[in-house]
């Protein structure tokens, strides 16, 4: 109850974006981990949706209010406005519609959380360069023909996608294979380079 | 009971094991027909320990052909009761922690008053003039009975299939009783295929010349084959294509060869042909009518919220947690779908999990670990933040 847990890196920095006491979706929640420290530490009135059987029961067991479904079928059925912030961490890249979801994740929250691993990052590049092969190593796990990613991006399409939509991009952060957090604005070339993954702190214009 | 219960016996007399009470009495429960029935009695058991703040009573809701014992003998069957999977010491339902509460549902044959029981007016059984009930009723009842216990609040409503009607009527109708709730392979009305299937059951019962236009009781006699052969329809539906096969396939009944008649040479037929007979020993015919009318009846979105299932729960605070189970086409997890996407329009505090499962809607019946893990995990949760666990 009195320490402060510890978690992944990544899910450390979008924590450290959200207010204490705001309501929160999380989606693609997996076995709870971020929105467990949301609701415990932050006081945070957190809900999730989940895809896998496995991640939601972890979820419930954990005390957390998780439904299980398809983030793309399912958000339509969300309210406007019903969240102050909307998380979506590590999963963009497995929809069908990368910019239908940012959209709908604007439409349910005042802010939006995306977080991505960074198909820019200069190993990506160098695996791709070098070996003709589509990139495998620790954030990038799975071969070609098995991956559920079907969106790769980097974070400079990140950013132009988001321009082209008319969504400000509040704050954003590229973590260094050590998990340095840098902010993005002021270098975007090497943090699209050295970046390993991307957290955006979206909002509606 | 240690000798075999007369079938046409009526199990309503004071020596009939289980906890009962008078409702009604100060005021008369006004039905959804219109019909008002006072001093009527209601059975059921009780498990566990009321805490002092009474904060921990649990209502368990039965399925159309359950019956309020849940966690104990059953005194007609001489088996264990239906949920001892849930329900007990240790157990996810856990007795050592909460109070639980099952009761006979109104229209039931259990000791609650139903189409079995003595009209006094008559002072012969109602049978079919017995009126029309509906899943707002049996809560209704419910709720009569809560307050005979004392008990303002429910930390939680639980129920499958019919019982899972029960829970999300609760949660629609007295949203300040309920703490929490967990409909388990239900639906919020009545698909035009469960209305079919029930109806087949309901003609089955009708046209058994021994049915005796719903005067079976007074006549003596018993529609056995007519409810025998409902329960045998409905039973399919309660299990899954692939647990038929698992468990039956197309095995001969003792035998080598077919017979070319129409014996049960298939132990499916055989298997069958035991649950109805089983089930004519305990159930009550115009009973079946009954209960399965009601759960027709059902529509909890037209009934409380204009058409619009997050209209019912618009600002509910009560913690929601839907289980569905992937092989169940009684109740399909589209169904539980569509209660979870009213409840999330509406804001609601929900969890929702497709327990992947081969046994169909018998499923929550049965051991499914999944299952049982997901409850355990959204009560203990639920119960921290009640206070009755740290």
């Amino acid at each position: 109850m009195n320490s402060a847990k510890a978690i992944r890196v990544d899910l450390q920095v979008i924590a450290d974006l959200i207010e204490p006491g705001s309501r929160v979706l999380d989606v693609g929640c997996a076995d709870g981990q971020l929105l467990d420290y949301l609701v415990t530490e932050k006081d945070v009135r957190g809900r999730g949706l989940e895809i896998s059987q496995e991640g939601v029961n972890r979820c419930v067991e954990r005390g957390l209010s998780v439904v299980q479904g398809d983030a793309e079928e399912d958000l339509g059925y969300y309210p406007d406005d019903a969240f102050h912030f909307v998380i979506l961490s590590q999963t963009l890249q497995a929809t069908h519609h990368p910019d239908q979801i940012v959209k709908d994740l604007l439409r349910l929250g005042k802010r939006a959380i995306v977080s991505f691993p960074n198909f820019g990052h200069w190993r990506v590049r160098s695996y791709l360069f070098f070996n003709g092969r589509m990139p495998v190593n620790e954030t990038l796990p799975y071969q070609w023909y098995n991956s559920p990613n079907m969106h790769f991006c980097t974070i400079k399409d990140f950013i132009v996608m988001c321009d082209e939509m008319g969504v400000t991009i509040e704050r954003s952060i590229a973590l260094d294979a050590d998990g340095q957090a840098h902010r993005i604005r002021t270098n975007l070339f090497f943090a699209n380079l050295l970046g390993e993954q991307a957290v955006f702190l979206l909002r509606k214009d | 009971m240690s000798n075999k219960t007369p079938i046409n016996a009526n199990p309503y007399g004071d020596d009939f094991p289980t906890q009962r009470a008078i409702l009604g009495t100060d005021e008369p429960l006004r039905l959804d027909c219109g019909v008002d029935l006072s001093d009527f009695p209601m059975a059921y058991q009780t498990y566990g320990t009321l805490n002092d703040d009474k904060s921990n009573a649990i209502l368990v809701a039965h399925a159309l052909t359950g019956d309020q014992f849940v966690a104990d003998i059953n005194p007609v069957t001489g088996k264990p009761g239906w949920w001892t999977t849930m329900v007990g010491p240790g157990k996810p339902i856990d007795t050592d922690k909460y109070f639980i509460i099952c009761s006979n549902v109104l229209g039931g044959c259990m000791g609650t008053i139903g189409p079995a029981a003595i009209n006094p007016e008559t002072g012969a059984p109602w049978g079919v003039d017995f009126p029309v009930i509906t899943i707002g009723d049996i809560v209704r009842a419910q709720v009569l009975l809560l307050d005979h216990l004392g008990i303002e609040n429910l930390f939680s409503v639980i129920g499958g299939s019919m019982g899972g009607m029960q829970a999300l009527e609760w949660a629609a109708a007295y949203p300040e009783r309920v703490f929490s709730c967990v409909p388990i392979a239900t639906a919020a009305t009545h698909s035009a295929q469960n209305i079919a299937f029930y109806e087949v059951g309901r003609q089955a019962i009708m046209a058994d010349p021994q049915w005796c236009g719903g005067r079976y009781l007074q006549e003596g006699q018993k529609p056995r084959a007519g409810l025998s052969v409902a329960r045998m329809a409905a039973h399919i539906t309660y299990m899954s294509e692939t647990a038929l096969t698992q468990k039956f396939g197309r095995r001969l009944q003792d035998r080598d060869a077919v017979t070319f008649g129409f014996e049960a040479d298939f132990q499916i037929e055989s298997y069958l042909r035991h649950q109805g007979t089983s089930f004519v020993e305990r159930f009550d015919a115009n009973s079946y009518l009954y209960v399965t009318r009601a759960m027709d009846y059902f529509d909890l979105a037209t009934t409380h919220g204009k058409g619009k299932l997050a209209e019912v729960f618009k600002e509910t605070e009560i913690r929601f947690c839907v289980v569905s189970f992937s092989s169940d086409w009684h109740y399909l997890p589209e169904d539980s779908r569509v209660i979870v996407r009213g409840l999330t329009g509406a804001g609601a505090n929900v969890s929702y999990v497709d327990v992947v499962s081969d046994k169909g809607h018998d499923a929550f019946l049965l051991d499914e670990p999944d299952f049982e893990r997901v409850l355990n995990g959204f009560l203990e949760g639920a119960a921290r933040r009640r206070g009755l666990s740290s």
